[in-house]
């Protein structure tokens, strides 16, 4: 339990450090942020396949956008960890597949909006990703080991029937059993 | 062309849950990854699901054994911290091509649908090749009332429906919904009657005429 109040209260201080940057410029703040998500992210892309050099020159790059980019964190949508994830993402995609990432606007006039029913079970982004967690580790380990390579592989399909032995199209129909048992378990813990 | 409260219903036909994991995690290429964003952009159900995953990648982030930084990062990162607001966000541009059209979709073509330069394929079908990714990814113009000719696939073909509607043995397919046939469906797609069938279609493979004509137009048509 003291885990959860401790993991509840650095989620807070993250999300305060980043909205400090992208309002106040905080050169603190961002060296707080720095401390803990630059070593995070220079893991996830070195697991990605990146040589080590490579991972921290495009850790480098993605702290620079984190600071370039603060002003459009907003914590009611999305915890400080979840938003490094899609800055570290997207570089990579920038950097190392030279492709754009066609993202939605949230502004945009033809967008469908959620439905005030949908509405209703808001819940924050803290606790989206304590659920989400929880989702997770309910699956029985080979789905969860499915879901967690999705993340961490270059081309995930191939590599989890690299590993598994199964299939490609085997592999496709596991992950959306393990998703499909992913989004059930989501909304049991609710 | 306006907005209407039509074109806001939530679509029924979604995109492949394994695509919406792939979009979040990044490893979906640009073709198909286009088609996915304009159709969140129609699909609150499925915006949710990629907020989902990406709450999850940030979780794994989190768990991750952190690797230790070079020394001097820091000051370094702290050296190309420029002080004002960043001049590259995007501020929005005086909006170019159909309003009806979300994005991004709407950005990647630059223009209003009247404007694009179609090209005619067969009778009661035009297309419009987007360059990405190898001649993957297009946009159909099917006529009112028009069909198709029967094919099924090599490979694997989304359509996402944009205005106007389309039906074929696996259903009805109106704004927002998404179809994905591969080689096991054979099928001979009916636009509907209420006006041209504005689609964006990717594939990973080029189509096979099955038809009696299509069997002697495969070497001809492009499709």
């Amino acid at each position: 339990m003291a885990e959860t109040i401790d993991s509840a209260t650095l989620a807070r201080e993250l999300a305060d450090c980043l909205v400090r940057v992208g309002r106040d410029r905080d050169r603190g703040a961002f060296a707080r942020l720095f401390a803990h998500f630059a070593p995070r992210v220079k893991a996830y892309l070195h697991r990605l396949g990146s040589d080590a050099g490579t991972a921290e020159e495009l850790m480098q790059e993605v702290m620079v956008t984190v600071w370039r980019r603060a002003e459009t964190y907003d914590p009611q949508q999305a915890t400080a960890a979840t938003w490094l994830f899609t800055v570290a993402r997207n570089k990579r995609i920038d950097a190392i597949r030279r492709e754009r990432r066609p993202e939605i606007d949230l502004n945009d006039p033809a967008l469908v909006p959620e439905t005030p029913a949908s509405a209703d079970d808001m819940v924050t982004a803290r606790q989206q990703a304590d659920r989400v967690r929880q989702a997770l580790s309910r699956l029985p380990e080979e789905q969860r080991e499915l879901v967690v390579m999705s993340f961490f592989e270059e081309r995930p399909h191939s590599a989890i029937a690299e590993v598994t032995g199964l299939p490609l199209g085997t592999v496709k129909s596991r992950l959306r059993l393990a998703l499909g048992r992913l989004r059930k378990a989501l909304r049991e813990v609710r | 062309m306006r907005v209407t409260d039509e074109m806001r219903q939530a679509p029924v036909h979604h995109v492949d849950e394994t695509m919406l994991m792939a979009y979040a995690t990044g490893s979906l290429p640009e073709a198909e990854s286009l088609l996915v964003a304009t159709h969140l952009a129609l699909c609150p159900a499925c915006r949710g699901a990629v907020e989902t995953y990406e709450a999850l990648g940030g979780d794994l982030m989190e768990d991750i054994e952190a690797e230790a930084v070079s020394p001097g990062a820091l000051e370094a990162v702290l050296s190309r911290l420029d002080t004002g607001p960043d001049p590259r966000i995007e501020r929005p541009a005086a909006d170019i091509g159909d309003p009806t059209l979300p994005q991004p979709l709407r950005g990647y073509l630059g223009q209003t649908l009247d404007a694009l330069p179609w090209r005619p394929v067969i009778r009661g079908l035009h297309e419009y090749d987007l360059g990405i990714g190898g001649a993957r990814v297009k946009m159909l113009r099917i006529e009112a009332g028009a069909g198709m000719p029967q094919h099924s696939h090599e490979g694997t073909e989304h359509t996402l429906v944009l205005s106007g509607s389309y039906g074929d043995t696996l259903g009805t397919y109106r704004r927002g919904d998404v179809s994905t046939t591969d080689a096991s469906v054979d099928h001979r797609p009916l636009a509907g009657g209420e006006g041209p069938c504005i689609c964006l279609t990717v594939v990973d493979a080029p189509l096979r005429l099955t038809g009696p004509l299509g069997r002697f137009l495969n070497p001809f048509v492009r499709f």
